[in-house]
C-alpha cells in the first residue's frame, strides 16, 4: 500500500497533471459502469452492514431495532466470538512472519545456480493457485488420525509424535497455521524472487571486492534492497489471513469447540446459521477495524524503516 | 539467473546443496503425492494403508466422481461465471483506471483511493445486506448474482493495476488521434486498450484465478443449485461422500486439472502476475 499512496507524486502531483489535463479531457461518463458495479457490490452494502452492525436485526422482523454497542458487548464476552478473536490474531501474526521467512528461505535458495531452480520454483508455488476449498479437504484427509501424515512419521521412526492433528484442541489451530503457510509460501517466495531479480549484480561484485563475506553480503546489501518485496509480501499475507475462512471452514468449521474458530467463520455462522444479522455484521465491522488498524500500523513501520536504510 | 550460472562445476558443496534442496521438495511436495495415489486407488486398498503407492490404478474413481458428482456441469458454471466476469471486469477497470490515471483532478484522485480501499475492506461487512438486495432482486441462484459480484469484488484490483501502468504511458498517440478529431472512446478503444496489453494479460490472469477459486460467496448465492461452480460442487461432494476418500481425491482432481493445464502453459506470465504482489 506505501508503494499505491505515493504514486501520483511521482507523476508531479495532482496540480501538475491538471495542467496537461487540460489538453486531453478524458470524460467521467466511462467511469460510470466501474462506479456502478463498485457502488453495488462493495460501498452501499459496507456501509449498510456498518450500520446494522448497532442493531439487533435477525432478517425475519422487518425493523430492526437499535441497540447500541450490545452486540460489541456479546462479542467480547461470548466464548465462540472471543476464540475466533484470539485465533485471528495468532493465525494473522503467525502465518505472516512464519510464511514470509519461510518464502524468504525459499527464493535465496532458488535464486542460485541450483539445477533444478526453475522445476522448484514451478512447484513451490503451484498450491497458491489451487481452491482452498480442495486445499483444505486434501489436508483434513492427510491430518486424520490413521491418515497419511501420522503414517509417514511411524514409517520414519517418529510414530511417538503422531497426533490427532485436527481433533486435538491443543494442536487444531497450529495444524491450520501449517496448512495456510504450505498454500501461501510460494506465493511469498515469488514475491521475493522478482525482489532479488532488481539486486544489481555490481553490488555483491563490488561488497565482494571490499572482503565481505556471504552473510555479510546477504545482511548488508540484499536484504536492505528487499525492503519492498517485504512490504507487499507482509501486507498481503497480513490482510489475507485476518479474512481467513475457506481452508479453515472446510477443515474444521471452527472446531474442535472453539480452537480453530476465526472471526469470518464465526460471523459466516452467526448470520447464515442463526440467522443474527445484526450481530453478524458486529462481527464483521471489528475484523474490519483490525484490518485497517494493522494496514495503518504497517504503513507507519514501513515507512520509518525504508527512510532508515 | 546468474550469468555464470551453467558454467559452474559440480562441486561437493553444490552437489549437497542440490541434495538438500530436493529433500526440501520431497517434504513439501507429499501432499500432492498424497492426493495423486489416493484417488487411484482401491477403497480397500485406501484403508489397508494411507501412504503406499495404488497397486491396480482404479480409474473408476475418476468416473464415478465425474458422474456422481455432476462436475461437468459445475465446470461449465465456474467456465462461464469465470470468463464472462473477467470479460466486463476488463472493459470496466480499463475504462474506469482511464479516467483516474488521465483526469488529475481531486475528485479523481478520490475516487482511485475509493477503489484502492476496496483492497482492504472485508466483504464479510457487506455480506448480509448484499445477499438480501440479490434475493429481494430474485437474482440468488443465477450466474448473473455471481458476476456482478465477481465484477464488483475484482474491481479494486483491476483499478489499481490499470492506472498504476497507464499513469507510466505516454499520451502521444492518443493527443494526435484526438487532434484528428476521434471521440474519447474510439481513442480508448482503438489506440490506448491495444497498448494495455501486458496489464491486460496480469489483471486476466490474478482475476480469473481469484474467481474461478472462489468459495464463500458462490456458496451463498448458486450453493445447492443447478448453477454452483466448482467449489461449491466440491464442498457439496465432500458432504456427500463423506468418508470416500478415494472419490472425493479424483473429484478433486478434475476440478484442479484446468488450472493446472494453465499453469503450465503460462508458468511465466503467471508467476510474474503474482510477483507484482496483489492478490484479490
Amino acid at each position: 500500500m506505501t508503494l499505491t499512496l505515493s504514486r501520483p507524486a511521482v507523476d508531479g502531483g495532482p496540480r501538475a497533471t491538471r495542467r496537461r489535463a487540460r489538453r486531453a479531457r478524458v470524460p467521467y461518463l466511462l467511469l460510470v459502469p466501474a462506479l456502478l458495479f463498485y457502488a453495488f457490490v462493495v460501498l452501499w452494502p459496507t456501509l449498510q452492514g456498518a450500520g446494522y452492525a448497532f442493531t439487533d436485526w435477525a432478517g425475519r422482523r422487518e425493523t430492526p431495532g437499535f441497540v447500541g454497542l450490545d452486540n460489541f458487548t456479546e462479542l467480547f464476552s461470548a466464548p465462540a466470538a472471543r476464540s475466533a478473536l484470539r485465533n485471528t490474531l495468532i493465525i494473522a501474526l503467525s502465518t505472516t512472519i512464519v510464511q514470509t521467512l519461510v518464502g524468504l528461505a525459499l527464493a535465496l535458495a532458488l535464486h542460485s545456480a541450483l539445477a533444478s531452480r526453475n522445476l522448484l520454483r514451478t512447484m513451490f508455488f503451484a498450491p497458491a493457485l489451487l481452491p482452498p476449498v480442495i486445499i483444505g479437504f486434501l489436508w483434513q484427509y492427510i491430518l486424520t488420525p490413521a491418515g497419511p501424515l501420522n503414517d509417514a512419521l511411524g514409517a520414519v521412526g517418529l510414530g511417538g509424535l503422531a497426533q490427532n492433528w485436527l481433533g486435538d484442541s491443543s494442536v487444531a489451530l497450529a495444524s491450520v497455521i501449517a496448512v495456510i503457510i504450505w498454500q501461501n509460501a510460494g506465493l511469498t517466495m515469488v514475491i521475493y524472487l522478482a525482489g532479488l531479480e532488481g539486486v544489481p549484480p555490481e553490488l555483491h561484485e563490488a561488497a565482494t571486492m571490499d572482503g565481505a563475506g556471504r552473510w555479510q553480503r546477504l545482511r548488508h546489501v540484499t536484504l536492505p534492497l528487499l525492503v519492498p518485496a517485504t512490504t507487499i509480501a507482509l501486507s498481503l499475507t497480513l490482510i489475507g489471513s485476518l479474512k481467513l475462512f475457506d481452508q479453515v471452514y472446510v477443515m474444521t468449521g471452527g472446531g474442535p469447540g472453539y480452537a480453530t474458530e476465526t472471526l469470518s467463520v464465526v460471523m459466516y455462522k452467526e448470520a447464515f446459521v442463526s440467522g443474527r444479522y445484526g450481530y453478524s455484521t458486529a462481527i464483521a465491522l471489528v475484523l474490519t477495524m483490525i484490518v485497517f488498524a494493522f494496514a495503518l500500523l504497517q504503513l507507519r513501520g514501513l515507512r520509518r524503516f525504508e527512510v532508515q536504510q | 539467473m546468474r550469468p555464470a550460472a551453467g558454467r559452474r562445476r559440480w562441486t561437493l558443496p553444490r552437489i549437497g546443496a542440490e541434495l538438500g534442496m530436493l529433500a526440501v521438495a520431497a517434504i513439501f511436495l507429499f501432499p500432492f503425492y498424497v492426493f495423486l495415489t489416493v484417488a487411484l486407488k482401491t477403497p480397500a486398498e485406501l484403508a489397508r494403508s494411507p501412504l503406499s503407492l495404488p497397486t491396480d490404478p482404479a480409474l473408476a474413481n475418476f468416473t464415478e466422481a465425474w458422474q456422481r458428482g455432476d462436475l461437468g456441469t459445475a465446470m461449465v458454471n465456474s467456465v462461464v461465471v469465470t470468463s464472462l466476469s473477467v470479460a466486463l471486469l476488463v472493459a470496466c477497470g480499463s475504462l474506469a483506471a482511464y479516467v483516474l490515471a488521465r483526469r488529475g483532478t481531486r475528485l479523481s484522485y478520490g475516487t482511485y483511493l475509493l477503489f484502492l480501499l476496496g483492497l482492504m475492506i472485508p466483504l464479510q461487512l457487506g455480506m448480509v445486506p448484499l445477499y438480501q438486495l440479490m434475493r429481494d432482486l430474485n437474482l440468488l441462484q443465477t450466474y448473473t448474482s455471481l458476476i456482478i459480484f465477481e465484477i464488483g469484488h475484482q474491481l479494486p484490483l483491476s483499478v489499481f493495476l490499470y492506472a498504476g501502468f497507464l499513469r507510466a504511458l505516454p499520451r502521444d498517440y492518443e493527443e494526435a488521434a484526438r487532434v484528428d478529431g476521434a471521440g474519447s472512446l474510439a481513442v480508448f478503444w482503438r489506440i490506448v486498450f491495444p497498448l494495455l496489453r501486458p496489464v491486460t494479460g496480469t489483471v486476466v490472469i490474478l482475476s480469473a484465478i481469484n474467481i474461478w477459486n472462489d468459495f464463500l460467496t458462490p456458496l451463498l448465492y448458486v450453493g445447492g443449485s443447478p448453477q454452483q461452480t466448482l467449489p461449491v460442487a466440491i464442498f457439496a461432494f465432500r458432504g456427500e461422500f463423506a468418508s470416500q476418500w478415494q472419490v472425493i481425491f479424483a473429484g478433486m482432481g478434475i476440478a484442479i486439472v484446468p488450472i493446472l493445464v494453465v499453469y503450465f502453459l503460462l508458468q511465466k506470465y503467471i508467476i510474474k502476475g503474482f510477483a507484482s504482489g496483489i492478490k484479490g
